[in-house]
């Protein structure tokens, strides 16, 4: 592979993709930032950062309406950031301080936010794909040209929920945008040595769905994608496939050695980094200077010590409310 | 179509349950393998794909995991799904479902999120349909924080516990003993204001506390009339409600008797008569004069022959030799 990439030019509107630009840096260093602090142990439990893959999350949600509904994975922390929730209640979150996102009582995998219906974080592999699915049948049933948008690995893929739940969603025509972000590796297994069909596509084709295939590092065909996909469900009021191929420059999670995946594989792949990727091509057609760039990362740092501070700050939650939200309150 | 002047079926009593559900709530649906043309394996919702059509009344595909994961998705974005899983042998397959996400919501999303979720089963054994087929799970959903759990047994909450059920924020799961479908008898009109809260006293007794719950309760009513006829007076508490437990009518009905039997028909080990024995040893252990006895099905995978099967299970006649060895007899 050659070092000199053609540059493609940006075709979005220079105020989106400048948008783009800014929600994949602002999840870099809010993710950098959240590994600090795991080091530090004020974040506990497991912690998956999303680095490298941010233009799938990125390019996908700004495709989607305030109406629609997301549900992601337990890889979900730039999701959430460009859905809207704020960088405080996902830091308070991550802290399990009252103040977070789900009150504290989710941390890392669980982010939820009923204000821009962001159903989760859910850390079984596939379990989300069902509750997707039957998000998507209330609409259909209450007759709203409502898009849930569902994310989920290629890992995912391998589990009897995937195929369960597109068989249904077909059989249906449920207005789902199953989005797959396939990252070559379930944990530490690569796709060809867990799944017998490595074309993604095919094997949702085979529930006839309609698919695309997108290239997951470069923010602006993501975003194309997910934008056809999204207007083929409201159209149609069926679901969609797309596979977005990105990769995971860190560890699975911060317990992950790495040894399942050589070095030099994992630097080819940050040649093609999501954020230089359109930090160049929008310096080549003159939409971005490297100061203007410099002040969206500044700001993204004060977002994100902004947050910390927050969530540093914010009160813990008296063990006397232990038991609460199990049920509806009486 | 089963009602034979004032007498019903416990079917027919579910049957109409659903349909004053449908009628009333336009986001009631129900959704399960076979429930619309077939009419439900065991013909709960007959005709009601007539009535309310193939929007509201929605065959499945053979996919437990998929359809109750999309009753909970349901629920979420606010309609009022009633899921039935054909028996409880098959919910095995959606137990992630309905363990992880259904339970969980709630509190993982810091209550800002609700699963306003029925699921039926029909569960138990004593069809000779043999070890796949014949499972008593109740105890281990019972188990889950985050769901709740029924048991009607008689015809009037057969008719009665669905609309509450549906009424709850949160997700419920309901255990209708095979074994009970066919049940006939009147109903009383208590199924009106039936609750999901409370145990309820079948027979009052003085000697000895028979609890039990769901398909057991006939089987415990009968030994009842036994013991009767043998001198022994003995009250018979119908849990009802799973979870959470009505543990104030278990500690009432064990002080005033004194004495306790459980009848489970789960298998002992971590059953939820162990649960109740437990509780009855934490809140009334003074109040006993003799220890707790279970009667609880056998530890094997329920077997085919009849003989086998019947031996495996809480039968009447264990019933009424437990009752007796409590009270020295």
């Amino acid at each position: 592979m050659s070092d000199v990439i053609p540059l493609k030019p940006v075709t979005l509107p220079r105020e989106l993709a400048l948008t783009l630009l800014t929600d994949m840096v602002r999840i870099r260093r809010f993710e950098e930032a959240c590994a600090q602090l795991y080091g530090e142990g004020k974040i506990r439990g497991f912690l998956h950062l999303y680095i490298g893959e941010e233009a799938v999350a990125v390019g996908a949600i700004h495709a989607l309406t305030t109406q629609d509904a997301v549900v992601a994975t337990y890889r979900e922390h730039g999701h959430a950031l460009t859905r809207g929730i704020s960088a405080n209640a996902i830091m308070a979150e991550m802290y399990g301080k009252c103040t977070g996102c789900s009150h504290g009582r989710g941390g890392s995998m669980h982010l939820f936010d009923a204000a821009t219906r962001f159903y989760g974080g859910n850390a079984i592999v596939g379990g989300g794909l069902p509750l997707a699915t039957g998000l998507a049948l209330s609409e259909k049933l209450k007759q709203k040209q409502i898009v849930t948008a569902c994310f989920f690995g290629e890992g995912a893929m391998a589990e009897g929920a995937f195929h369960e739940s597109l068989n249904l969603a077909a059989l249906w025509q449920l207005p789902v945008a199953f989005f797959c972000e396939n990252n070559l590796y379930a944990m530490g297994t690569a796709l060809a040595r867990s799944e017998s069909q490595t074309d993604l596509c095919a094997k949702a084709a085979a529930y006839h769905l309609p698919t695309l295939r997108a290239d997951g590092m470069d923010v602006v065909a993501v975003h194309d994608a997910a934008r056809t996909a999204c207007a083929a469900v409201r159209e149609t009021g069926g679901p969609y496939f797309v596979e977005f191929q990105t990769y995971r420059f860190r560890a699975h999670s911060m317990f992950d050695a790495e040894l399942y995946r050589d070095k030099t594989e994992v630097e080819e792949w940050k040649k093609r980094g999501p954020i230089h990727n359109l930090t160049n091509r929008l310096k080549a057609q003159n939409w971005l200077t490297e100061d203007e760039f410099l002040a969206i990362d500044a700001e993204a740092e004060r977002e994100v010590r902004a947050a910390v501070a927050f969530a540093e700050e914010s009160p813990w939650e008296p063990i006397a409310t232990l038991t609460q939200d199990v049920y509806a309150a009486p | 179509m089963n009602t034979l002047g004032n007498k019903t079926t416990y079917r027919e009593a579910l049957r109409e349950a659903h349909c004053d559900a449908m009628r009333a709530d336009p986001r009631v649906f129900l959704m399960g393998e076979d429930v619309g043309k077939y009419g439900g394996s065991y013909a709960v919702s007959k005709g009601l794909l007539d009535e309310f059509g193939v929007e509201r009344i929605r065959d499945t595909p053979l996919s437990e995991l998929a359809f109750v994961g999309a009753g909970i998705g349901a629920a979420l974005g606010g309609m009022r799904p009633i899921v039935e899983v054909m028996t409880v042998n098959f919910s095995l397959l959606a137990l992630d479902q309905i363990v992880n996400t259904a339970a969980t919501l709630r509190h993982m999303s810091g209550g800002q999120f609700a699963i306003p979720l029925v699921i039926r089963m029909a569960t138990g054994a004593g069809r000779q349909l043999a070890a796949q087929h014949s499972h008593s799970f109740e105890g281990w959903y019972a188990h889950v924080p985050g769901l709740k759990v029924l048991a009607p047994a008689t015809i009037d909450d057969a008719r009665g516990m669905l609309a509450p059920a549906l009424a709850d924020p949160d997700p419920v799961v309901i255990f209708e003993h095979a074994l009970l479908y066919n049940l006939e008898g009147e109903l009383s009109g208590e199924w009106k204001s039936a609750d999901i809260r409370s145990a309820r006293v079948r027979r009052e007794g003085t000697q000895v506390s028979l609890i039990t719950y769901g398909g057991s309760l006939w089987k415990t009513l009968d030994a009842a009339r036994e013991l009767a006829a043998l001198g022994i007076d003995a009250e018979v508490l119908d849990l009802r409600v799973l979870r959470p437990l009505d543990t104030a009518a278990i500690v009432a009905s064990v002080r005033k008797t004194h004495r306790a039997v459980i009848i489970d028909e789960g298998w002992k080990t971590g059953s939820l008569a162990a649960e109740i024995c437990a509780r009855i040893v934490e809140e009334a252990f003074y109040d006993l004069d003799a220890p707790i006895a279970r009667v609880c099905t056998e530890e094997v995978p329920i077997p085919y022959p009849k003989h086998l099967e019947d031996a495996a299970l809480p039968q009447t006649p264990k019933i009424i030799a437990a009752a007796k060895a409590v009270l020295g007899k």
